[in-house]
């Protein structure tokens, strides 16, 4: 893996001239079409689009779970478009806290065991691995249900077991992909006023929604349709351009 | 992700479904427990058939004449003077004439086999005298028309009566019965204790020839077997100037063959039982790749919290080989079961050789990672994108 010398300083996440482009046949669908954008660390952004507007296609590539057809980009320094597997695997468990709307819990584990899950891939020791676990259970309230199996929990509560394990390893950037949308509003609200003090606590949060209302939460909107910002409101204005 | 996790994740999958777990492993433990039963059987028989043979005694050489019209022979004689010549090879020649005989005492009919010989029969044959003599070199010298019989001869003929002294008609001769062999398999009719032993100077009547067709000799030492034989083969070469004459064939060579057949046939069992291990490691990859689909979401989820291709492949591959290990040890314990039963109904001494056991329980571990493979890798090569969306 590339260290830090490749590192643009500012930035947590840069992305440069970014395209995602597939061959379905005869026609090429242009996924992301020259993406251009910059996360500072401890930013707290919501991009936000319909579906089918490249938003799922941008957050895989942040996430590293997938690999642009071109252009570059960097995640804490690493130049992730030139990462193998393994080594996008890596700067997943490291670097990536993901918050998924399916909360993405395995049912057959007990929430300690899901929040330990990253820290067994980290290759932690397992007393190590327990302390962090602790810390994390305790940071979102849930650490005397650590025996429990995802399905005896609540919607909410099994979203706070995977905020707990996204926190776990203790990673940068916080990636959450409509974290709010299988929960009811007062759940809903409470997730992302957790989401809201990681942020405060230096986490970098990047939310994904198509939900407006829930965006205007964050310091900053950048807005995606058909696989371009249209809108950022870093750049182009105040995000309160963005309707409610 | 060190092994130890692996482990541990690859246990609690299969704890988790504990049925589908032991029906994949019901190949496996149906196949070790065949390889381990039919090899341990078919070893119990040929430890059976070795006791016989060996029973024969190590010493010993047989010397047959198995020209079929020929009307050469070797006597006695010569065979002494070749014994005396070679006095440092060989201890006892014993001649032995034998054919199929009636042994009648008064209205009693038997039918058995009759040998001549001489004294030194007790000797090389390891058997004793439980009533009265054996035959005695005067006997041999004078052509005393005198009988030892086996213990079932002697039970069926004079029941409480006692033997020794009594007429018997061998082939219509009269012979004096002198002693009885003590019982060595409870006097059966198939067994050594039918026989009749009378001196091979007598036998002329009896066998209606004068020609010794057989003999034993007993070699000084079991060491010195293969020496024996071989200065057998070449005296009664000089003697005949064709080999397909007679057949030299100690215990040792006939070991050696019995080995070879023994291990061919441990061979082709356990070829034959591996094929259902080999069924049974199928039967794994069938359950692996079906569970693979099912879990397809739980390898997209791993792989986003930073799952390696390797961490992916070790579970699913520890997964596997737990299995088959296990259903390996499941099957040895049952075939020590299975070899104990089926070696008592035989009647038979056989149980599992410790050999056999580590042989199958390996193969079957074998057999897992094989099949194991497959699956392993079909999940460790999932896309996690394509995964995570997977129901």
């Amino acid at each position: 893996m590339k260290s830090n010398e490749n590192k643009t300083s500012e930035y947590i996440v840069e992305i440069r001239d970014m395209y995602k482009i597939y061959k379905m046949g005869e026609n090429e669908v242009r996924a992301l079409n020259g993406i251009n954008l910059k996360i500072k660390p401890k930013e707290f952004v919501a991009i936000i689009g319909p579906s089918g507007s490249g938003k799922s296609t941008l957050m895989n590539m942040i996430g590293c779970l997938d690999t642009p057809s071109s252009g570059e980009y960097y995640i804490d320094g690493h130049e992730a478009s030139t990462l193998g597997e393994d080594e996008q695997a890596v700067i997943r468990n490291k670097e990536i806290g993901f918050i998924f709307q399916q909360y993405n819990l395995l049912q057959k584990l007990t929430v300690e065991e899901n929040v330990e899950l990253p820290l067994i891939y980290a290759g932690i020791s397992p007393e190590k691995r327990k302390e962090l676990a602790k810390d994390a259970l305790e940071r979102v309230d849930l650490y005397d249900r650590r025996f429990h199996k995802p399905t005896e929990l609540s919607g909410g509560q099994q979203q706070r077991a995977s905020i707990a394990r996204a926190l776990a390893a203790r990673p940068p950037i916080i990636l959450a992909d409509e974290p709010t949308g299988a929960l009811d509003s007062k759940t809903g609200t409470e997730v992302l006023n957790m989401l809201k003090e990681l942020h405060q606590e230096g986490k970098t949060v990047i939310l994904i929604t198509h939900d407006n209302k829930i965006a205007h939460e964050a310091e900053r909107i950048v807005r995606i349709m058909d696989g371009e910002i249209v809108f950022d409101s870093a750049t182009d204005g105040d995000k309160s351009q963005v309707n409610v | 992700m060190n092994f130890k996790q692996a482990f541990k994740m690859a246990m609690k999958s299969i704890t988790a479904s504990k049925m589908r777990t032991f029906l994949t492993m019901l190949g496996i433990i149906i196949g070790v427990c065949a390889v381990i039963v039919l090899v341990s059987v078919v070893q119990g028989s040929t430890g059976s058939i070795t006791e016989s043979i060996e029973s024969l005694g190590a010493n010993s050489i047989t010397v047959s004449f198995t020209g079929r019209n020929s009307t050469k022979s070797v006597s006695y004689d010569e065979m002494k003077t070749f014994m005396e010549e070679n006095s440092e090879y060989v201890s006892y020649v014993v001649p032995s004439m034998s054919g199929y005989g009636t042994v009648k005492y008064h209205s009693t009919n038997l039918s058995g086999s009759v040998t001549g010989t001489t004294p030194d029969y007790l000797t090389v044959k390891n058997r004793d005298v439980s009533n009265g003599r054996f035959i005695t070199d005067i006997d041999v010298e004078r052509r005393r028309k005198v009988a030892v019989i086996g213990s079932y001869n002697a039970q069926e003929l004079f029941g409480f009566e006692d033997p020794i002294d009594k007429q018997i008609k061998i082939n219509n001769e009269l012979f004096t019965v002198v002693g009885v062999l003590e019982a060595i398999s409870n006097s059966q009719e198939s067994s050594e204790d039918n026989v009749i032993i009378i001196p091979y100077s007598s036998g002329r009547m009896v066998f209606k020839t004068n020609k010794i067709r057989s003999y034993t000799v007993w070699a000084a030492t079991a060491e010195l077997v293969d020496a024996a034989s071989e200065r057998l083969e070449k005296f009664l070469y000089s003697k005949f100037q064709d080999e397909d004459e007679y057949n030299v064939v100690s215990v040792a060579s006939m070991m050696d063959v019995l080995d070879d057949i023994t291990g061919m046939m441990s061979l082709l069992t356990a070829g034959i039982a591996g094929i259902s291990l080999v069924v049974g490691g199928i039967g794994i990859m069938n359950i692996m790749l079906v569970s693979v689909t099912e879990r397809t979401r739980e390898i997209g989820i791993r792989k986003a919290i930073g799952a390696k291709r390797s961490s992916i492949m070790a579970q699913f591959l520890i997964e596997a080989a737990v299995v088959s290990c296990m259903g390996g040890l499941a099957g040895i314990f049952l075939s020590i079961i299975g070899t104990a039963i089926l070696g008592n109904a035989m009647g038979i001494n056989a149980f599992p050789s410790i050999f056999v056991m580590f042989g199958a329980f390996l193969f079957s571990a074998v057999i897992g990672i094989f099949f194991g493979w497959a699956p392993a890798n079909k999940a460790a090569k999932l896309n996690p994108i394509e995964a995570l969306r997977a129901d």
